[in-house]
């Protein structure tokens, strides 16, 4: 293993930023940062994700149920990320979650979530002062993999939108320092539910339900290595449009779920067994609407596979 | 610089493309697509139908309308040409929602208004719960909570107020016999023609006797009623079907018969029906007494059971005591080997579930924050009624039959659950979990098949040719409280029959009301 692909290594980066808020507004965030694995390599991730709450927001008010008790989600993802050139990634990722309400009656739900699949580009770069600056776009889309029941929160494992999304990243290293910023914007197709009634704001005969979309912007800045990198993550993210979970009622796909997050992530690659790559972060939703106050700790394996010509010689 | 601009451009392109899909996702409500309301038969009989409470038409004052020569007539006709020498988009929009029928629309309003009030409250700071109190309707918890007993309730006094009120209305209309204005030269009819009289306005009469009704169900929207109501007037001018003086007639006819229905649901029993801490002692102390284990709340921080004395509110269709006649036998004892099956039964149902009766569970689930089993029932009965173009008179008969068959199956539903006061599987085995949440009162009864039975008998009498339809849907919506884990087969399939017996005296009652079937 030469220092080279060391270097590949750190950029074989797949962040998880699984959010067990009602819902998965944001699954894992395979994409969000400043670096692409090199043509022909692929790498390989498994990870696990634990997150929980107690308190939650109905509209604006906090509050805890003990109807629900802790709500918690175990994520157990599959993801890869394959260099198609040095420019274009591609990336996947299927998570299997499982959900459990501590308190009350309802039952726990478990399956397949969404396949997300996303291309990342890195169009344009370019040295500034003593630093490189960076600008990336990443496409991605996702889709229900299984048919899981949506209108069942806070214990349904996802909703059930197929998306599309396109985010845009500037990215700017000086030395072993970055910083990043991104912008997202998710468009959510409607879903179909179960009921053929529900009540928003006023009483809807249908059993489909309008889904608003949805952006994100981030923050990021950190340390960034050859073997190590950890670094600090802001995140808003803003529902345009639903509604308010009204008092004491029960949560809905369509709310107006919004959440501001604080995370952490770390990275370290072993000099001793090639390839190989840890992860383990955790992120915390600072502040809420129609979301449960979500503290989530992940961790990861990543694995670095060589499918080039040069490395085949 | 070149390839900048491709790159620039490309992204614009992904952005915009991402932007446009954003676009096309309105979501379309089927009663949006009902059209205008052309009744196959006017039902120009209707006077001598039996109403509920009413007992001569005669005794209302109906004025005698302005002559068509007088100044007030021709001003009225006039207001009309004005509205429709200038309709508005929101205004022809106002038409086609209307045009769909008076009887229908304020089902729908009803039904809206139900879901929205229908949410437990939220517990004190000290673990009590604060009641919704009619005389201080605004303070939170606002009056009504509209559980399932309160809907049926009102779903009951609205439709049956409307029946009686445009009963009156046929009494005045033959007597009166006005054409109405779109038979004038000059004035278009903008939805379709009606043979019958105009005076007093049939939509009138359903909204006043509505807004009348709705000031004791539902306190705090009696703003948002009364603008409705306005629309649905300024509607039947727009349209060419009514002038004014017709329509002020027919709210005050409405006005007039819903007092009696007011009179009567201050004095049904329903405003006891919250119980007291006495009485809720009572029940526990009682069923203990008897060696049963007594139901307890599921919720933390424990509520108190939901309207345990509704089983003494009056009925329509039977005297209160029919009631205990009708209150089936008691269910398994709680030391008995079938009790123990029926509570393995439903674990095994917890446990082992698939995803399509996760989907029958929610499609009946009419829970918390929804317009309640009844009102799945109504929103059900409505979409069929609007395929048989009924006159409005056949369309408020038709939702009373029902709706006081729902009111009457909640009254003996309550009588047995309280009762018995027995406990939820989920009490019985803490280890049954639920597909759904578990409402706060006593399991047998199963609510939903008490309601599910009566409808379906009803419907079923009212529109043969739909064959098992309704039976089918009956049936689907009990056995989804078993597959949802919070009621035992037996509450189900004894629910079931007591609410096939309510039915059927809405049916003796149709069979003789002078409107055929």
């Amino acid at each position: 293993m030469n220092k080279s692909l060391h270097l590949y290594f750190v950029r074989c980066c797949l962040i998880i930023c699984c959010l067990t808020t009602f819902s998965k507004v944001l699954h894992a965030q395979t994409d969000a940062d400043g670096q692409m694995i090199p043509k022909n390599f692929f790498c390989g991730v498994v990870m696990y994700d634990h997150s929980s709450w107690n308190n939650y927001w109905e509209g604006t008010f906090k509050r805890n149920n003990l109807n629900i008790g802790t709500l918690t989600a175990n994520t157990y993802s599959v993801m890869g990320n394959y260099g198609i050139s040095n420019k274009l990634d591609f990336l996947f990722t299927v998570p299997y979650i499982t959900t459990n309400a501590s308190g009350g009656t309802l039952a726990g739900q478990k399956g397949f979530q969404d396949l997300n699949i996303s291309l990342k580009w890195h169009p344009y770069q370019t040295k500034i002062g003593k630093g490189a600056f960076g600008l990336y776009a990443v496409a991605a889309a996702s889709t229900p993999t299984s048919n899981y029941e949506p209108n069942f929160l806070p214990v349904s494992i996802g909703l059930h939108s197929t998306t599309a999304s396109l985010r845009v990243l500037a990215n700017y290293q000086t030395g072993r320092f970055f910083v990043a910023g991104a912008g997202q914007y998710i468009y959510r197709s409607n879903i179909t539910i179960d009921a053929d009634a529900y009540y928003t704001t006023r009483e809807i005969y249908s059993n489909r339900v309008y889904m608003p979309d949805v952006t994100n912007f981030l923050f990021s800045t950190g340390y960034r290595s050859v073997h190590f990198n950890a670094e600090a993550i802001i995140s808003q993210t803003t529902t345009h449009g639903g509604f308010d979970i009204r008092k004491n009622d029960m949560p809905f796909p369509s709310n107006e779920m919004n959440m501001t997050t604080a995370g952490v992530l770390f990275k370290y690659s072993f000099d001793a067994v090639a390839g190989l790559e840890l992860t383990a972060g955790g992120n915390r939703v600072l502040d809420g609407r129609n979301v449960g106050q979500s503290t989530d700790f992940f961790g990861g394996v990543l694995y670095l596979f060589d499918f080039s010509k040069n490395n085949k010689k | 610089m070149k390839k900048n601009l491709y790159y620039i451009t490309g992204l614009l392109g992904l952005t915009v493309l991402v932007f446009l899909g954003s676009c096309k996702k309105s979501v379309i409500d089927r009663t949006a697509l009902y059209p205008a309301l052309a009744p196959s038969n006017i039902d120009l009989n209707a006077d001598t139908w039996k109403p509920v409470l009413i007992t001569d038409a005669s005794i209302f004052n109906v004025p005698a309308p302005d002559a068509v020569t007088s100044p007030a007539y021709v001003a009225d006709l006039n207001e009309i040409k004005a509205y429709q020498s200038n309709l508005t988009d929101d205004q022809k929009a106002i038409i086609k929602y209307w045009s769909a029928g008076a009887v229908l629309r304020w089902n729908e309003i009803l039904r809206g208004l139900v879901a929205k009030h229908n949410l437990p409250p939220y517990q004190n700071e000290d673990g009590t719960y604060p009641a919704p109190s009619s005389t201080n309707p605004f303070a939170y918890p606002q009056f009504p909570f509209s559980n399932p007993p309160y809907a049926a309730r009102a779903y009951a006094y609205v439709s049956a107020a409307q029946y009686d009120a445009l009963i009156a209305a046929y009494h005045f209309k033959k007597m009166y016999n006005r054409a109405a204005p779109y038979n004038i030269a000059g004035i278009q009819a903008l939805i379709p023609k009606s043979a019958l009289a105009s005076y007093p306005g049939e939509d009138a009469v359903v909204a006043g006797a509505t807004v009348e009704i709705m000031k004791l169900l539902f306190p705090t929207e009696i703003a948002y009623i009364q603008q409705k109501a306005s629309e649905e007037m300024q509607y039947r001018m727009m349209a060419g079907a009514n002038v004014r003086g017709e329509l002020n007639a027919g709210q005050s006819l409405g006005s007039q018969v819903a007092d009696v229905f007011a009179a009567r649901a201050r004095t049904d029993n329903a405003g006891k029906a919250i119980g007291t801490q006495a009485v809720w002692t009572q029940l526990q102390v009682q069923t203990a007494a008897r060696g049963e284990t007594y139901w307890i709340s599921l919720e933390s921080p424990s509520r108190p059971p939901m309207l345990p004395l509704f089983g003494k509110v009056i009925p329509f269709l039977f005297d209160t005591a029919a009631v205990k006649t009708l209150r089936p036998g008691p269910p398994n004892l709680t030391n008995s080997a079938a009790f123990k099956q029926e509570v393995a039964e439903v674990l095994s149902y917890s446990k082992n579930y698939t995803r399509e009766h996760q989907a029958q569970v929610e499609f009946w689930a009419d829970g918390a924050g929804t317009y309640t089993p009844p009102g799945h029932w109504n929103a059900i009965a409505a979409t069929e009624f609007v395929q048989q173009n009924y006159s409005e008179v056949r369309w408020a008969r038709n939702l009373a039959l029902l709706n006081m068959a729902e009111m009457d199956a909640a009254i003996c539903c309550w009588d047995t659950k309280y009762f018995y006061f027995n406990q939820r599987p989920t009490q019985a085995n803490p280890a049954i979990k639920t597909l759904t949440g578990i409402p706060n009162f006593p399991s047998y009864t199963s609510g939903h098949s008490n309601f599910s039975g009566a409808a379906s008998t009803i419907l079923t009498y009212l529109l043969p040719d739909r064959g098992t339809k309704f039976t089918d849907f009956a049936n689907q919506a009990a056995m989804s409280r078993l597959y949802g884990a919070i009621h035992f087969r037996s509450d189900c399939e004894a629910g079931l029959v007591t609410g096939n017996k309510v039915g059927q005296y809405a049916i003796a009652r149709a069979k003789t009301d002078g409107a055929g079937n």
